[in-house]
């Protein structure tokens, strides 16, 4: 499946993803501590610094915050009018920053060794009775449901569209969930006849 | 929990998804971000599930979307937008989901308009109370300010509250035992 990651072997893309949530975990808390807007404009300075560091050019860092210019003039203009133009450029530039270093383990980093990660972080809570072979299952269950339910939906579209129904969302929703709730139980029930313990 | 409760989780975190798939509304130009079908996924997921089940279903599809999946509408997706202006809303969905579902378990002979009230009550009224003041918080905006914002929400959300009850009365119907 198609992620957000963009391949290269910078020093980034191969420090661990672990070490990678982590670090972003803190920078983030560190920028919603800080005050300034003098650390702030650095801070934002300085995550677009590492994106050279992954060799990723600074068109991507733009195309990051680009769905976010309409609220980034929002809170600026409501900032600036009732407060200050320091707390408007202090607002937004915090929340650059954030976008910024967040989407930079995104991208340095392969949802598939983000999500072994994850899973394996979660053997230390089985104690507390969470199964970490349980989560896998249904981690690949869902990104292969995806692609079906999105097939489910253009045929029952199709077949209502011949009864003149494609408009009804509740005509085409209906035995959508309904074929999808079947298809799960087909596939639960090969799982546990192929002899899957849970 | 069973092989297929771990099935119905993966289904309704999947569903979440491909709902984001169908076109958005834009309302206001591009003034504001456009209404989405994805919280209609919440819903369903609380309301068909259940509680525990339905919850699951919500932090595995925030989880997917967090590692950067483009699931989110729009192809949108990683860790940014989860710490972003609406993060607030997503990091809120299981337990949106969560409430619903238990809401509806408690109350199994509710009628219609009950569970829509239910429905309402985790996917407006808990949503919007952890999705407002993080918005204020991000954006240093008060609460009025970020409150003000949402209202133009407010008729989408209650158009899938309405879909989610009749499309959940209506898989139970076929589907007693889910």
């Amino acid at each position: 499946m198609l992620d957000l990651y963009s391949p290269g072997t910078s020093v980034l893309h191969r420090l661990s993803p672990g070490v990678k949530m982590l670090s972003m975990a803190l920078g983030a808390t560190l920028l919603f501590l800080n005050q300034s807007l003098l650390i702030t404009a650095a801070a934002t300075l300085g995550i677009l610094a590492l994106y050279p560091v992954a060799r990723l050019p600074l068109t991507k860092a733009a195309a990051q915050l680009r769905p976010l210019l309409v609220i980034f003039a929002l809170f600026f203009a409501v900032q600036w009018y009732f407060e200050s133009l320091t707390l408007a450029a202090y607002v937004v530039l915090r929340l650059a920053a954030l976008i910024l270093l967040a989407s930079l383990v995104t991208l340095t980093t392969r949802s598939s060794d983000m999500i072994d990660t994850m899973t394996r972080g979660l053997r230390h809570l089985k104690p507390l009775g969470v199964h970490p072979e349980k989560v896998s299952l249904a981690i690949s269950l869902a990104l292969r449901f995806i692609p079906v339910l999105a097939q489910i939906t253009t045929e029952v579209r199709e077949a209502q569209k011949v009864r003149g129904l494609e408009r009804s969302v509740i005509a085409v929703a209906m035995p959508m969930a309904i074929r999808a709730i079947k298809i799960a139980d087909d596939i639960s029930d090969a799982i546990d006849s192929r002899g899957y313990r849970s | 929990m069973t092989t297929k409760d771990i099935v119905y989780i993966a289904l309704f975190a999947a569903l979440t998804a491909a709902l984001g798939l169908m076109p958005p509304i834009h309302f206001a130009g591009a003034a504001l971000p456009p209404i989405t079908a994805q919280s209609l996924g919440v819903m369903l997921a609380g309301a068909v599930l259940g509680a525990k089940r339905g919850g699951f279903a919500l932090l595995l599809f925030i989880a997917l979307v967090a590692v950067g999946l483009p699931l989110l509408s729009g192809g949108r997706g990683g860790f940014g937008v989860l710490l972003g202006t609406s993060g607030g809303f997503l990091l809120a969905w299981p337990f949106c989901a969560a409430l619903i579902g238990y809401l509806i378990e408690n109350d199994s002979a509710a009628g219609p308009v009950k569970t829509g009230v239910y429905v309402a009550l985790g996917g407006i009224a808990l949503m919007y109370a952890a999705g407002i003041p993080w918005m204020a918080f991000i954006g240093k905006l008060g609460l009025g300010k970020s409150l003000s914002i949402m209202v133009a929400y407010v008729p989408g959300d209650l158009v899938k509250v309405v879909l989610a009850t009749l499309i959940a009365r209506g898989l139970r119907r076929a589907y007693p035992n889910l």
